[in-house]
């Protein structure tokens, strides 16, 4: 039966006569649709001409037109060269010594060029000092084609002017009788040297100003008190058994960095020996995580520790409070390095990265005293020649108004000066300033004019790395834009029409190369001037101070030094007397894959992930996990995968920094945050690649050591973090470790245990079973890959080396949070949970059944596997920290081979894992069944994409691009291939010069990047390589052995030297 | 008996489709013939070899004279025949070309008139050849001129005709008889059949008039419609297959070039060696398109092109002196200073070969250690007036070719161990490209 119930929406309708009711039944949208918008009013409809017919007759025309167009394939034209230049041969790549010298990196490479574009930067191999290229300088090559370089000279206020304009405004100014100041770089250039004295000669009114942007004033400063020459000592870690550092992150940028290589020499065993490394520092660092013992602690107690260890040396006494949480600890590993060291005297090395002049001199003098063959004194560094004073002093003048003319290059003060409104106010009186860059930047913007500069490999150069080791630096491809370099243009404005290769050229041939060709100098790339000169010119510097007899601790040094007017033991007793500041302490450092920020404008940095925290395109404080829970700070993972962080402001003296997000970061002292360098920029940057904070801006008097506070600010920062799990959760055989001792004293079944496996109800070695038969791999080549991760210190200098040999995309920041980051080799870094990873394997075999009952009453100390994996899961205070590259393993019995649909990956004879893109629908069932987790898929089209807006979308950036190697479109898995078009080159080029293939001409990218050796990569069925020798070496492992994926590439088996005495 | 008539019927369906199909497939194969018949030369004349007489030519007249079209003297085709009409035999060609000035002194007319139609350029006195190679020689001109390269006018279907296919053809041939046969066979004993059992008074059933026609028995019965259907779906898609993979393959392209630039000249007539001007074929990937420096090595003092060559220019409606002058522009050299300008313009020349770009090939592989003709490839160029792709590019035309091609191993240390190793592996004396992996995929894709 039908209800007759009516429902009333309103009140209102109960009232029949309601207007409102009356409407809202007659019509059915409440307001009226704007019809008129969509087609215009009447009188416009009737003007126009477009009517019915004609709009179908375009729909039909276009559409016709656009298939008819399709049909036809493209015309695709090929130009040739009109002259061809002599040397080059399309498709063939050339190689050209030259020089980065950025006034923050130096280093001798090699540039790879295809038909004129330079694509690749290699080590150089013949450079004896600082021929590694780290990841800034492996990623410098980008820089080159970055689409925002200056194209030609500006004014401050942004418009194009010519070089002509500049150089009448200059040389109208230079003689106005004011003082005119030169602002720039540390070139460490014989070249650039003598034209500024030049300079200085014709005009008295010059002074040359160099400014580091991050300084080694205190290091410099002690250098100079001690062995009157401003420069930075010299050390090789290969000569020493016993390195003991103070806060100095030597394997990163310290005092100039490229002291890695010689470090990871000593660190791999031979003949049972290896060296000993003991960190204490504030900040978890890539050289902490390396430490055999690393104790976290304040700046302050750090320079206690130092006093103490210099007074326990010579046998006196200090005073000085060690923080009571942990003193017998601090004091019981002092203990165990005095020991130590006085076994080994010469053959031990202290070093320090505190900005403290009294500490750098009692380093120096610890050096010394020992003797230390690893320290060098006679040939010292001239990569850092900063000097504060001056700087300060130029800023003050610029105030007064004394500086007529500032002429400024390779820096940008007005970002990487604490007090850079000081510098602007100063800039404003200048009557001429010209600021000469690469890129539109902070100080471009307030200078009268901005001179387009060159990229260092579109410059010529030199520089004097370290005393006698000289380096040049050519031009490997004519400048792309209207730009000049600094020196050239000072040339021209001092009057001469030499170019300044010329002037190099004159320079070289009169004083360096004592005749020598020149020519050869510039081919090599290096050029060292003979020892005797060298040693002739710095007999004074032998060692000082004499150590007496290590066991008699009361015997007495003879100070020597005191006499020079270094009073070492004063300033011994003013570290001992250090006393701690108000709030936190905060240390600033720099990140190996930003530096100083001059090249945060290039993506491949900002993509790679910090080896430490592993995140990308961020920079944060460090916090310790006690003041983490002290403050209400968290970091959290979301339902994305994706790491988010809390806010903090910073400040320090005054000045904050606000919003800066926050990773709790294992190991960090407590009472100490961590902050880096060389984010934060703004000026003339894409939006993508303003990251993070300007933490310049915190670094007063150059001190990278401040007290700060902390005050937590709302919100949550959202990280782009590729490994958001910590630990190995003690499963001890993805990075298997032992110590030296058990390493030297038992048999390796025992520290290298191949995994069991059951077969027929019996335990066998895994190795030992197959599924499947194995094809005959004995004939022709076989490529295998050994990681030693005794050598490898997580630099990343082939993460960034693989990038650009391989054409691997930057996917940005959002990307990389979704877990979608592209990189083909990825250095994984694992805490222990428990205080080392060894301990971390004991618990796990300990836990004791699933223990859930417990577990579900909140039970995590118990000893059920829940609880005890629960725990597992967090990090230790002061964890071990180890490291692990990890690309494709190419495993003989691959999984992801047997899995395609369509046979898009298969295995190739020589062991290589082949992926034919072309062929890959995209199924990523391969991804899914890899267990090293090595396959990338394309989830956008990351080239000529303007939603990826790197380089790849654009005709500058795409000159980078490597042509051997194909450009991954969507849809598409990729991965490592071994570098297969360097292998394929190598055994073609073989193959044309008929003869057989030695050891060490197969390289791939990594391999050739791995400047410590930690990566060897060769053919195993040539008996002879040095890789069949570490594939038969004791300590070989490979990666998840027991699921039997054959890989062929290895790892050595991790050793730390834990003898405490 | 119904049944009877039904089974007659499916025969004659069965029949009338093995016909349709045996005729198809002849026409196929007739086109397969023709062909290969083409690039078959013609067969000698009058005795004389014309391969010798080819390489005597060259040796001694090609300087002066051509088969088609006037040189220095006249063109030499068919050069017997036209003297036979003016009355001249052999012996008068071999007196001619043993000593043409006796013969022009002797006063022959014919003799005096070409002397004089020539510019009284007199020719060269060949004492040393004999009347053999005289006529091989003749042999040589009396032969058809080469046919024009077939595979040009063949549009972009034309595939390479397989060479081995002429046993595979005698056997189809040889089948397509042997069901021939059969067909008229069984027709035979079914008419005997009948005629023996009218004989014999059975009645045979008629076809009753009132039957159904044939289609619409054939669209009543629905298995029969189902599996034409998806018969034709599946030729159809085959078709369309085969027509797709299509997309992409140029072979036959042809573009119009900013200048015209014939390698039959160059290559052919000049014999100029490929890789002098591709030079970088013999130590990189590419083969590269000579620079213009290059051309300028030998057109420097070439600033126009003879007579001869010029009228055969028209027949492609090309001046060749104005394509010179072209590259003279380009290049910006002045041909009245000898000079250049220092003005220059590359040229944009429309590439032909394009292998996609995740292909790699290596052409110092192929033409230095596969020691492989740049012909095997490429085709005839020096018979190209206008470059065009000869070959499909495809990635079958790559793999049946290192499926097939032996690797030159002789001779190259690299290959000692590895040769001697596979050889025994695989138990035969000479590796092809596939035995030492070139197959697989990663060899060429990355």
């Amino acid at each position: 039966m039908a209800s007759n119930k009516k429902y009333w929406k309103s009140e209102a309708e109960l009232n029949p006569n309601d207007s409102i009711v009356e409407t809202l039944r007659q019509n059915e949208f409440v307001e009226e649709i704007p019809v008129d918008e969509f087609l215009g009013d009447k009188e416009n409809l009737s003007t126009t001409n477009t009517n019915r017919r004609d709009f179908l007759k375009y729909v039909g025309f276009s559409t016709a037109a656009a298939s008819l167009a399709a049909c036809e394939g493209p015309v695709i034209k090929s130009i040739p060269y009109v002259v061809a230049p002599e040397n080059i041969v399309p498709g063939v790549a050339n190689y050209y010594a030259t020089t980065i010298a950025n006034g923050f990196d130096f280093a001798s490479i090699l540039i790879k060029t295809r038909e004129g574009r330079p694509i690749k930067v290699e080590n150089n191999k013949e450079a004896k000092v600082a021929g590694g290229a780290n990841a800034r300088v492996q990623a410098s090559v980008l820089s080159l084609y970055d689409s925002t370089r200056l194209q030609g000279p500006k004014s401050g206020a942004g418009e194009d002017v010519s070089w002509d304009a500049i150089d009448a405004a200059v040389k109208g100014k230079l003689n106005s009788g004011k003082q005119v100041a030169i602002l720039t770089q540390t070139y460490a250039s014989p070249s650039t040297s003598r034209l500024i004295s030049e300079l200085k000669a014709a005009n008295e009114n010059v002074q040359h100003v160099t400014y580091d942007a991050i300084s080694e004033e205190a290091a410099l400063t002690a250098f100079e008190n001690r062995y009157g020459e401003r420069a930075l000592a010299n050390y090789n870690f290969e000569k020493a058994d016993v390195i003991v550092s103070f806060g100095a992150d030597f394997l990163g940028d310290w005092q100039g960095g490229g002291y890695d290589s010689g470090y990871s020499k000593g660190r791999v065993p031979q003949h049972g020996k290896m060296s000993r490394h003991v960190q204490f520092e504030a900040n978890m660092s890539l050289t902490g995580a390396n430490a055999d013992k690393r104790v976290p602690i304040t700046a302050q107690f750090q320079k206690v520790a130092l006093a103490k260890l210099y007074a326990m040396l010579n046998g006196s006494s200090v005073g000085g409070e060690l923080p009571s949480e942990s003193q017998s600890d601090v004091q019981k590993v002092l203990n165990g390095v005095v020991a130590q060291i006085r076994k080994n005297k010469s053959k031990a090395v202290v070093v320090s990265g505190i900005d403290d002049v009294n500490v750098q001199s009692v380093v120096l003098a610890i050096n010394e005293m020992l003797g230390s063959e690893a320290f060098n004194a006679s040939t010292p560094r001239y990569t850092r020649q900063g000097n504060v004073k001056a700087v300060e002093g130029l800023i003050t003048d610029m105030k007064a108004g004394k500086v007529g003319v500032l002429i400024v290059d390779g820096v940008n003060p007005m970002y990487s000066l604490p007090n850079a409104a000081d510098f602007k106010e100063g800039i404003e009186k200048v009557d001429l300033s010209v600021t000469f860059s690469t890129n539109w930047n902070e100080t471009t913007a307030v200078s009268t004019y901005a001179a387009a500069s060159n990229h260092y490999l579109e410059s010529w150069g030199d520089a004097q790395i370290m005393k006698g080791h000289f380096t040049i630096m050519q031009p490997t491809i004519k400048e792309l834009f209207d730009t000049r370099q600094f020196q050239s243009a000072m040339l021209k404005w001092m009057g001469s029409n030499q170019s300044y290769y010329e002037y190099i050229k004159e320079t070289w041939n009169t004083s360096i190369l004592n005749g020598s060709d020149f020519n050869k100098a510039v081919h090599d790339g290096v050029f060292v001037t003979s020892i005797e000169t060298i040693t002739e010119t710095n007999e004074n510097a032998d060692p000082v101070i004499v150590m007496v007899a290590s066991d008699k601790e009361d015997a007495a040094i003879a100070m020597v030094s005191e006499t020079e007017g270094v009073d070492v033991t004063a300033a011994v007793r003013s570290l001992s007397n250090t006393t701690g500041t108000e709030g936190m302490e905060l240390t600033l450092y720099s990140k190996v894959g930003m530096g100083d920020g001059q090249q945060a404008n290039n993506p491949w940095l900002q993509e790679f992930p910090d080896p430490i925290t592993r995140v990308s395109w961020d920079n944060y404080v460090t916090v310790s996990k006690a003041d983490a829970a002290r403050l209400g700070l968290i970091n959290e993972n979301v339902a994305n995968g994706g790491l988010d962080g809390s806010y903090v402001n910073l400040t320090v003296n005054g000045t904050t920094v606000k919003n800066v997000p926050v990773i709790i970061q294992p190991g960090q002292a407590i009472g100490t945050v961590g902050l880096a360098f060389g984010y934060g920029k703004k000026a003339g940057m894409k939006a993508e690649m303003q990251t993070g904070v300007n933490a310049f801006a915190l670094y007063q008097n150059f001190n990278s050591i401040q007290s700060v506070t902390i005050e937590k600010a709302s919100g949550m920062h959202e990280f782009a973090c590729v490994q958001l799990h910590k630990t190995m959760m003690g499963r001890g055989d993805i990075i298997k470790e032992t110590t030296l001792e058990i390493f030297n004293t038992k048999d390796h079944a025992e520290w290298n245990h191949v995994p069991q496996v059951s077969l027929n109800h019996q335990e066998v070695p895994a190795n030992s079973v197959d599924l499947w038969d194995s094809f005959d791999r004995s004939i022709g080549h076989h490529f295998n890959m050994s990681i030693d991760l005794n050598a490898c210190t997580g630099c990343g200098a082939c993460v960034i080396a693989c990038h650009a040999e391989n054409n691997v995309p930057v996917v940005g920041k959002e990307e990389v949070r979704k877990s979608r980051d592209m990189h083909w080799l990825r250095i994984d870094r694992y805490y222990s949970s428990e205080d080392t990873f060894e301990d971390d394997n004991i618990e796990k075999d300990k836990a004791d059944g699933v223990g859930l009952g417990n577990y579900m009453f909140g039970d995590r100390e118990g000893d059920g596997s829940l609880s005890t994996f629960d725990r597992l899961e967090d990090p230790s205070a002061n964890p071990q920290v180890a490291f692990q590259p990890v690309m494709c393993q190419h495993c003989n019995h691959a999984p992801c081979e047997t899995v395609c649909p369509v046979a898009a990956t298969s295995h190739g004879r020589q062991g290589q894992n082949q992926m034919a893109y072309n062929r890959c629908v995209g199924t990523r069932y391969c991804a899914n069944n890899c267990p090293y987790k090595v396959r990338r898929f394309n989830w956008f089209l990351y080239n000529n994409n303007d939603e990826f807006d790197f380089h790849m979308n654009n005709d500058l950036g795409k000159m980078v691009v490597n042509p051997d190697v194909n450009v991954r479109s969507r849809g598409v898995i990729e991965k490592c291939s071994m570098c297969i078009q360097k292998t394929q080159k190598t055994i073609l080029d073989a193959k044309r010069d008929g003869r057989m293939i030695e050891d060490g001409e197969f390289q791939t990218a990594c391999s050739s990047a791995c400047n410590n050796g930690a990566i060897v990569f060769g053919d195993v069925n040539d008996k002879e390589s040095k890789v069949a020798e570490l594939k038969d070496n004791d300590r070989m492992y490979h990666l998840l052995e027991h699921v039997g994926t054959k890989p062929n590439v290895f790892y050595q088996v991790k050793v730390r030297n834990t003898t405490e005495a | 008996m119904k049944k009877v008539t039904y089974r007659n019927r499916i025969s004659k369906v069965l029949g009338f489709s093995l016909l349709a199909f045996l005729l198809t497939t002849i026409s196929l194969f007739a086109q397969v013939e023709v062909a290969a018949s083409t690039t078959e030369s013609a067969a000698d004349t009058a005795g004389g070899d014309p391969v010798q007489g080819k390489a005597i030519f060259n040796q001694n007249c090609a300087t002066c004279h051509k088969l088609v079209g006037p040189h220095t003297g006249p063109e030499l085709a068919n050069v017997e025949d036209r003297l036979a009409k003016e009355g001249l035999d052999r012996e008068w060609i071999y007196a001619w070309v043993k000593n043409s000035a006796k013969v022009i002194k002797s006063g022959d007319v014919y003799a005096n008139k070409i002397f004089n139609e020539y510019k009284q350029t007199a020719m060269t006195a060949f004492p040393t050849l004999s009347n053999t190679d005289i006529d091989n020689i003749l042999a040589y001109t009396a032969a058809p001129p080469p046919a024009p390269p077939t595979l040009r006018t063949e549009g972009p279907n034309g595939e390479p005709v397989a060479s081995s296919g002429i046993s595979n053809e005698i056997i189809l041939w040889a089948l397509a008889f042997v069901f021939a046969m059969l067909v008229f066979m069984l027709m035979s004993v079914n008419k005997t059949l009948r005629s023996v059992l009218q004989e014999n008074g059975v009645d045979v059933e008629k076809e009753s008039p009132k039957g159904l026609p044939l289609w619409k028995a054939f669209a009543k019965n629905h298995f029969l419609v189902l599996v034409s259907v998806i018969f034709l779906l599946l030729g159809s898609a085959y078709f369309a297959y085969g027509w797709m993979m299509q997309v992409g393959v140029d072979q036959g392209y042809e573009p119009v070039q900013p200048i015209h630039y014939s390698h039959r000249i160059h290559a052919g007539d000049n014999e100029i060696e490929c890789k002098y001007c591709h030079s970088s074929a013999r130590k990189s990937k590419h083969s590269g398109i000579p620079s213009l420096n290059v051309c300028m090595n030998c057109h420097k003092t070439i600033s126009e092109v003879g007579p001869a060559t010029l009228a055969e220019g028209k027949q492609y409606g090309v001046d060749y002196n104005k394509e010179i002058a072209k590259l003279y522009e380009a290049v910006g050299w002045e041909v009245e200073t000898q000079s250049y300008t220092g003005e220059t313009q590359p040229i944009e020349w429309i590439r032909i070969h394009n292998l996609p770009d995740f292909a790699y090939f290596n052409h110092s592989q192929h033409v230095e250690v596969g020691k492989v003709e740049c012909q095997t490839c490429h085709g005839p160029v020096e018979e190209m007036e206008i470059m065009s792709q000869f070959s499909s590019l495809t990635m079958g035309w790559c793999v049946n070719c290192h499926r097939e091609t032996n690797v030159q191993t002789e001779g190259n240390p690299y290959y000692a161990k590895i040769h001697e190793e596979l050889s025994k592996k695989y138990k035969v004396k000479t590796l092809t490209a596939a035995q030492m992996g070139g197959l697989e995929c990663g060899k060429c894709h990355y």
